[in-house]
């Protein structure tokens, strides 16, 4: 684990690279299991990325604070122990706090132990920079993983119970008194509505992602 | 009810209508990446059953005896440690990390053994065992387990003791592996296919997996249907054995 000072991108450029163009979601095609686990309601979307974003921000900073003790084989086994730890805490406040929440997401949280955006970002980043940039790339990385489940939680919740943040503000987008021949798709927040979402929604990002491309 | 009834059921209502990957959404990221061919995708899925039945086995056992509230072994240590103490042992807080603990030992024992006693099958597994530590489908079932393990302080809903565990972790990993195979034929006659450009790789991928997930649908309510039609009807049966002569 070599120091490295002035190559790579800058903490800033490491940041704003995570929100759009390297998205873990949309780019990196990584965490997929709760990108389509939790995102039929925007709460959901929006707990589940904020736990990930605490446990990604405080893994990061300590496996980069301790990089220099960090022995190649057992890596994994390290970043691993690690993650699982922050993740008992977070698990843990949700519980308390946010107890039907906790219920919902049920064995998701516990499942970001096995993550992969979380272990790539340790094994690609925080394991070879110092703190601060480590921070940077967890904060972009993770509000670019919260952004990808809001739009996926977006589509669905919308196409499916017409409301956006229904639970806690109770903004209706369809309204009640919609036309008759518009029903809630409830194909939407079941499992398949999920993956169909995911792969449209891929293929949009992409779309305008060579447009930009060509025009550039 | 019969056991072997329950089996069944069990079985068919992990594997087919709670399917890992069209249902629980685990083990999306060997589905997406490794179901290329149909023969190592196979391999991903036999390799990911022996290793789930295996880290089920072992996390049952360390959540029964050692991790759960008043488990056997803790409060032991406890009592000798702490003689005419009446607090509960609970190490539950613990779960997760020994559970990572434990799947990465799995595999790592699985690997060694493997290599050691079925060289062939070692050469067929080869990259993928590793792999397996940080598959979401084990971590799963574990967790699964967690919440039916039978406990002293608490009752469980429904508890399940090591065969009712191994079943489910063994029909869990076959239906990551029915999954998984489907998915890498699809795509086998999908290379022949003219795809629109942004939707290529993983995109047409995951839409067909949604379609295939519609087609699980159809599963729900199978398990209901079939315990009716294969449970005992009690009245004609005692009618019978009480219209039985006695010998």
């Amino acid at each position: 684990m070599s120091e490295r000072k002035n190559d790579g991108p800058t903490p800033m450029e490491r940041f704003l690279g995570g929100l759009i163009p390297e998205n873990p979601v949309y780019r990196q095609i990584l965490g997929i299991c709760p990108s389509l686990a939790v995102t039929n309601t925007m709460e959901g979307a929006l707990t589940m990325g904020v736990a990930a974003l605490f446990v990604l921000l405080c893994s990061n900073i300590l496996i980069s604070l301790i990089r220099p003790l960090l022995k190649p084989h057992l890596r994994i086994l390290v970043f691993t122990l690690t993650i699982a730890t922050f993740v008992t805490i977070a698990d843990r406040v949700l519980a308390a706090y946010l107890y039907d929440m906790s219920k919902q997401l049920g064995p998701y949280i516990p499942l970001i132990i096995v993550n992969c955006v979380i272990i790539a970002r340790c094994e690609i980043c925080a394991s070879k920079q110092r703190v601060f940039t480590a921070a940077a790339d967890a904060l972009g990385q993770g509000l670019g993983f919260t952004l990808g489940l809001m739009t996926i939680a977006t589509v669905r919740e919308i196409l499916g119970f017409g409301t956006w943040f229904g639970k806690w503000l109770g903004w209706r987008v369809i309204p009640a008194t919609a036309p008759a021949h518009w029903s809630n798709w409830v194909i939407m927040i079941l499992p398949p509505g999920a993956f169909l979402t995911l792969g449209l929604l891929l293929g949009v990002f992409n779309a305008l992602t060579a447009k930009k491309e060509k025009a550039a | 009810m019969n056991y072997l009834v329950s089996v069944l059921l069990l079985a068919i209502s992990t594997a087919l209508i709670n399917n890992m990957v069209f249902h629980y959404f685990v083990g999306n990221c060997p589905f997406i990446g490794v179901s290329r061919r149909v023969d190592t995708a196979f391999g991903m899925g036999a390799a990911v059953t022996f290793v789930v039945t295996i880290a089920a086995a072992l996390s049952w056992i360390m959540t029964y005896f050692v991790l759960a509230p008043g488990a056997p072994l803790t409060a032991a240590v406890l009592r000798l440690v702490r003689p005419g103490s009446t607090a509960v042992a609970d190490l539950s807080i613990l779960n997760y990390i020994v559970y990572i603990f434990v799947i990465a030992w799995a595999v790592q024992l699985v690997e060694m053994y493997v290599r050691k006693f079925f060289p062939p099958l070692y050469k067929s597994f080869g990259v993928f065992l590793p792999l397996i530590t940080t598959n979401c489908v084990i971590l799963f079932t574990c967790l699964e387990i967690m919440k039916h393990v039978p406990v002293a302080g608490a009752p469980v809903a429904e508890p399940w003791g090591l065969d009712r565990a191994l079943i489910f972790a063994f029909f869990a990993g076959i239906g990551f592996l029915i999954a998984i195979v489907l998915m890498a034929g699809i795509r086998e006659e999908l290379e022949h296919c003219d795809v629109p450009a942004p939707l290529r790789g993983p995109g047409i991928t995951m839409i067909i997996a949604g379609i295939l997930a519609l087609a699980f649908l159809g599963f729900t309510g199978m398990d209901t249907t079939l315990a009716r039609r294969l449970a005992p009807k009690p009245p004609p049966a005692s009618a019978e054995t009480a219209a039985r002569p006695a010998p």
